[in-house]
């Protein structure tokens, strides 16, 4: 599935948008730690929580849980900073 | 030298370390680490004339930068940035280029996520001279982590990250400085790397006998804040601990209530800060000991009252030396703003090299990096207008060093 980078993130992939595989959200984190190594423990802590300012979203909607089943077809939007100015 | 980093002193027969002798490299590399990257300053031999380098990780919050003594070559870089976690950088060819950590400090994850989660890593300590490619890490909230392969991957180390009695100590989230509290001051004494010294803002400084498998607080004769138990790690607040590389039985410290000695095996520590002006009081953050003299040591006061508004006292900074151990004390502010300039220094943004004289460095929260070539007798500033400074080492690299 395509997964949209944000640019703080950008310097391990090199790109905006990048393929990645996964029946679930962790999944779908997991392989793009695997291409890109380190990039998951930027965005995910070692309790496996989601760093505060990252947000997840799977098609237009927010996901706040990183069991949340997604597609093939489904597109993942990464996004940092939604608070603040 | 650095001032946090052990140097490896030449044995004596009597086990004291003998004093390094004045170092006598072409080069000299003063760090900068800050709140929106890192610099670094390549000094002549005379210190005379600089070129820079950077910034490295533009935007990032770099807490340490911290040359290996050991090697003279490989850097790291302690770094986050307001919305990524954090990560360690390192470098073998002077920041060239970078390699990040492939396990970064981390806190063992707990069974139901409740666990702590490193916000950033605050202090590097490169291990004894024994044991090459073997780092400390101290972090925020507090936790002590070890790599054993020059950065690449990092373990938590000693019990202390989750017992049940340190955590205690260690407080939350609410009883830290304000941008975290952190675990700061990872010393090894360079007669021997299974002994090791800790301090936590808040939790106090603790020594390990046992290479880090148990700690014992080591906070008798410290005061806290009026009306708390003095005998309750928890209400410890150290700012910086430094250990003196000619006598590593000597230990200063800098506290939220003042500068102290503690001479080993002692284990009551004095106030020797009681002796600076009382104008000036003796809060503040950063200690810088004399590489051969450990009389010798360097404080830069802060204006710890009412709201602590951590700023020079009465707007003129100036440091403060003392010759004797802390029976007296010297105000050194020539070249310094004489009025109305509201910087201080943080507890890692000053530091000495090891030539004859000293060199001292320091970095402002202004974004100034100053140094005396003459222990502090006359300041000159080296740059302005960089980010605000968090720390300042200086390292002698390789004479082969890349960069």
């Amino acid at each position: 599935m395509r997964v949209s980078i944000p640019t703080p993130l950008q310097s391990y992939t090199g790109r905006r948008e990048v393929e990645a595989g996964g029946a679930t959200l962790a999944e779908v984190l997991s392989d793009l730690d695997h291409q890109f190594p380190g990039i998951r423990f930027r965005m995910i802590d070692e309790q496996d929580r989601m760093r505060p300012h990252i947000r997840f979203f799977v098609n237009g909607g927010p996901v706040r849980d990183l069991a949340q089943p997604v597609g093939e077809r489904d597109e993942i939007v990464i996004v940092h900073a939604l608070s603040g100015g | 030298m650095s001032t946090n980093v052990p140097e490896a002193p030449l044995s004596t027969p009597g086990g004291m370390p003998k004093p390094a002798p004045p170092a006598r490299g072409e080069r000299l590399l003063v760090l900068v680490a800050t709140r929106k990257g890192a610099w670094l300053f390549h000094g002549d031999r005379r210190r005379e004339a600089w070129r820079i380098d950077g910034p490295h990780f533009l935007g990032h919050i770099i807490h340490h930068l911290v040359l290996d003594p050991r090697d003279g070559r490989t850097l790291l870089a302690a770094a986050k940035t307001g919305h990524l976690g954090p990560t360690i950088f390192s470098s073998t060819d002077l920041g060239r280029s970078w390699k990040e950590a492939a396990r970064p400090p981390a806190f063992a994850k707990s069974p139901d996520g409740s666990g702590r989660a490193v916000d950033h890593t605050f202090w590097l300590t490169p291990c004894h001279a024994d044991e090459p490619g073997v780092w400390y890490a101290g972090t925020s909230p507090q936790g002590l982590f070890r790599s054993e392969d020059g950065g690449d991957t990092w373990r938590p180390f000693s019990a202390i990250n989750e017992d049940p009695q340190y955590r205690r100590w260690m407080g939350t989230v609410q009883d830290g400085t304000p941008d975290g509290p952190k675990l700061h001051s990872v010393i090894v004494d360079p007669r021997d790397p299974a002994h090791l010294y800790i301090a936590m803002s808040g939790g106090g400084v603790h020594e390990s006998l046992d290479r880090g498998k148990g700690f014992a607080p080591l906070v008798q004769g410290l005061e806290v804040v009026e009306g708390f138990d003095v005998s309750d790690p928890t209400f410890h607040d150290p700012h910086c601990v430094r250990l003196c590389p000619s006598n590593p039985d000597r230990l200063y410290q800098q506290n939220h209530c003042g500068i102290y000695r503690l001479d080993r095996p002692g284990v009551q520590w004095v106030r020797i800060g009681a002796r600076m002006p009382e104008r000036v009081g003796d809060v503040g953050f950063p200690l810088v000991v004399h590489p051969r003299d450990a009389d010798t040591l360097w404080v830069f006061p802060m204006d710890g009252q009412t709201v602590w508004p951590r700023t020079s006292p009465d707007g003129r900074p100036a440091a403060y030396v003392t010759r004797d151990g802390g029976e007296s004390w010297q105000r050194l502010a020539k070249g310094l703003p004489q009025s109305q300039a509201w910087w201080t220094v943080k507890r890692q943004a000053m530091t000495a090299d090891a030539r004859d004289p000293i060199g001292l460095y320091l970095g402002t929260t202004s974004g100034e990096l100053w140094m005396s070539r003459d222990e502090g007798a006359e300041w000159s500033c080296i740059a302005r207008h960089l980010p605000e400074i968090y720390a300042v080492e200086v390292a002698e690299p390789a004479e082969d060093a890349e960069g």
